[in-house]
């Protein structure tokens, strides 16, 4: 019996068999079924596995949760949906047994050679006292193009437990825009995993401003030469926040290029995780990887966690990882307040360029300018 | 009396740098303060305009008759105290516009006059920017960022035009400019003098004189003021170098 699982709630139970009656297919049925042994298995993550060691979701196995959504209707798909969930690994940890235990399944396919317009809208909030378990799978088609936009708004003690597959395929390309603004007493925990075939470009901006408990993981993995990612995200927390996310680039195969620029503001007691792996394996040459993570506290109760990792098993690469840790510079608040500017408006203001590096590149104005809007309701400032 | 500094003496880290400066500042005036690396030039920029690193330990700066050193830099420069710096700061994310902006509305905030929102501003900093020469496509890039060298002494003197102080303290301003950017510099801020204003030159060399002709000339050694006189005197330490003076200094 593995020492790193917490009780799963018993909660579960009762309301997975009345869900696996209403299951008509029989592949989803098994589907189900072994998804929910995994999480009994595995139950919600602990502190004792490594990585989670910095995470305590204690709280979350803590509460008698509700299932939400409609979760007993298949999505037709073709191939069929049993097909595309069978590759999921759902055993990576005890959420994502659950999503694929509870989940509220649904495909998106964006045909070959066709450019969407405009973008695909999801949004992904669990009610309080329930769980929300969307799992998503979009499929781009060779030489297709699009955009995504993921929220979350998850209520005070709900929470979201969500998991997209993204499948670019050849020459197609993918922008996503993650947006979880959650109540400030939400959980949320999402995977994201990306698999790019030839050609192909993933670019994400990640923004995470709201719940009290929360963590990203993302698995992107190059399958065929000539892929691009560009993984993005910023945290933004203060009170006693505390936000993790998880990253891993998969270089499987050479001749791509994957960017990763994580940005970490910090006040009050927040806490903050950047855990972020890049795999150059073995005969991936040429490959073209950069990782960056810089984290600004504006407290002294305030903490980050950062480690960027870097893992060669070739020698034909070019890599760069770092991360900073850091307050705002003196000089740079000496020079915007002999402008005139008062300290709090001149500190705002280098907070704000800070995120803003992340933020510009959001083509979507709307969703910019609701960005700009949140960063500057959490510094209460108007600039 | 604009300007009025008395017997000040003044430091960083608890070591005496400044050490009993006395200087006269009318409006309408340009003086000129020269003097060796290491004299206290730069030392006098930064405790005028407020830097929080230095310290003052004994004297007096007057600022139209009010107490300079009590106030926080931010208030100095809303009362009118500019300070173009030797080296100015980058802001990445922050645009041109965006800083100049609410800057110039903090200041008509606190003179109780109109703000300007983004469209009129627009059209203020244009008429501003051509003091200049600077291309309108700056004002969306970020502060200074990834400016030459040149670009960022203009854009100096791009928020000395747009904030209009009362005082402006120009800092090694032409240090790292070729010709072309000190021509247009020294042009810009001839533009900008007039005789409500004063303007404090703080260079080594007597180069940007040339350009911006200053009415009188302090030279300062070992953090006093030891000769002073009119231009003519910029003339005669470029063509002598700071020995001389150095040694009146320690006389």
């Amino acid at each position: 019996m593995s020492v790193t699982k917490a009780a799963p709630n018993a909660a579960f139970a009762k309301q997975f068999s009345e869900l696996i009656q209403q299951t008509e297919a029989p592949e989803i049925r098994e589907l189900r079924e072994a998804a929910f042994a995994a999480f009994l298995e595995l139950g919600i993550p602990s502190v004792k596995l490594e990585a989670w060691k910095y995470t305590n979701m204690a709280p979350i196995a803590a509460i008698d949760w509700k299932i939400q959504g409609k979760i007993s209707s298949i999505p037709k798909s073709d191939p069929p949906l049993a097909d595309l969930l069978r590759g999921f690994r759902f055993t990576r940890n005890g959420f994502t047994a659950l999503n694929v235990a509870f989940g509220e399944f649904a495909v998106i396919r964006v045909p070959a050679e066709t450019k969407l317009d405009p973008p695909i809208e999801i949004s992904c909030s669990a009610e309080a006292g329930s769980i929300y378990t969307p799992h998503l799978l979009v499929i781009l088609e060779p030489g297709s193009k699009a955009t995504l936009i993921e929220s979350f708004a998850t209520a005070d003690n709900g929470f979201t437990n969500s998991v997209l597959r993204v499948f670019v395929g050849k020459g197609a390309a993918l922008t996503h825009y993650r947006l979880q603004n959650d109540s400030a007493g939400a959980f949320n925990y999402g995977l994201t995993e990306i698999f790019i075939d030839r050609g192909g470009f993933y670019d994400a901006t990640s923004i995470n401003i709201g719940a009290r408990l929360s963590r990203h993981d993302i698995e992107a993995v190059f399958t065929a030469p000539g892929g691009e990612a560009r993984v993005d995200g910023l945290y933004l927390l203060g009170g006693r926040q505390h936000h993790d996310t998880h990253s891993v680039i998969d270089h499987r195969v050479g001749h791509c290029a994957s960017r990763q620029n994580y940005k970490g503001i910090l006040g009050d007691a927040s806490r903050g995780v950047f855990n972020g792996i890049v795999y150059v394996r073995e005969g991936a040459a040429g490959t073209d990887a950069q990782q960056s993570n810089k984290n600004l506290l504006l407290s002294n109760d305030a903490r980050v966690d950062t480690k960027p990792q870097l893992e060669i098993f070739n020698d034909d690469v070019k890599c760069s990882h770092g991360a900073t840790v850091g307050q705002l510079e003196e000089e740079e608040l000496f020079y915007l307040r002999t402008r005139g500017l008062p300290e709090v408006l001149a500190r705002n203001l280098l907070i704000y360029g800070f995120a803003e590096e992340i933020i510009e590149k959001i083509e979507i104005a709307e969703i910019k300018r609701n960005i700009d809007a949140a960063l500057l309701d959490h510094l209460k400032t108007g600039i | 009396m604009l300007l009025e500094v008395k017997d000040l003496h003044a430091g960083i880290d608890g070591k005496e740098i400044l050490k009993g400066l006395n200087l006269r500042v009318e409006k309408g005036e340009v003086h000129a303060i020269m003097g060796p690396n290491g004299s206290g030039k730069s030392t006098l920029s930064k405790v005028l305009a407020g830097h929080p690193s230095y310290q003052v330990i004994s004297g007096e700066v007057l600022f139209e008759g009010r107490n300079l050193i009590e106030l926080e830099p931010d208030e100095r420069a809303r009362e009118g105290v500019f300070m173009a710096f030797q080296y100015p700061v980058e802001v990445p994310g922050v645009s041109n516009a965006q800083f100049l902006r609410l800057a110039y509305n903090e200041k008509q905030k606190y003179l109780g006059r109109e703000e300007l929102d983004p469209l009129e501003f627009n059209d203020y900093l244009k008429e501003k920017a051509k003091i200049v020469e600077m291309d309108p496509q700056f004002f969306k890039r970020s502060v200074n960022e990834g400016f030459s060298g040149g670009e960022k002494k203009r854009n100096e003197i791009l928020q000395m035009a747009v904030l209009d102080p009362k005082l402006a303290i120009l800092d090694e301003t032409d240090s790292g400019l070729d010709i072309d950017a000190l021509r247009i510099v020294a042009e810009g801020v001839n533009k900008l003098r007039s005789k409500d204003k004063a303007i404090i030159l703080v260079t080594h060399y007597q180069r940007l004189l040339n350009y911006i002709q200053p009415d009188f000339v302090h030279v300062l050694a070992d953090g006093r003021i030891v000769k002073e006189g009119g231009k003519e005197l910029a003339i005669e330490l470029e063509e002598k170098g700071y020995d001389w003076v150095k040694a009146a200094g320690r006389r």
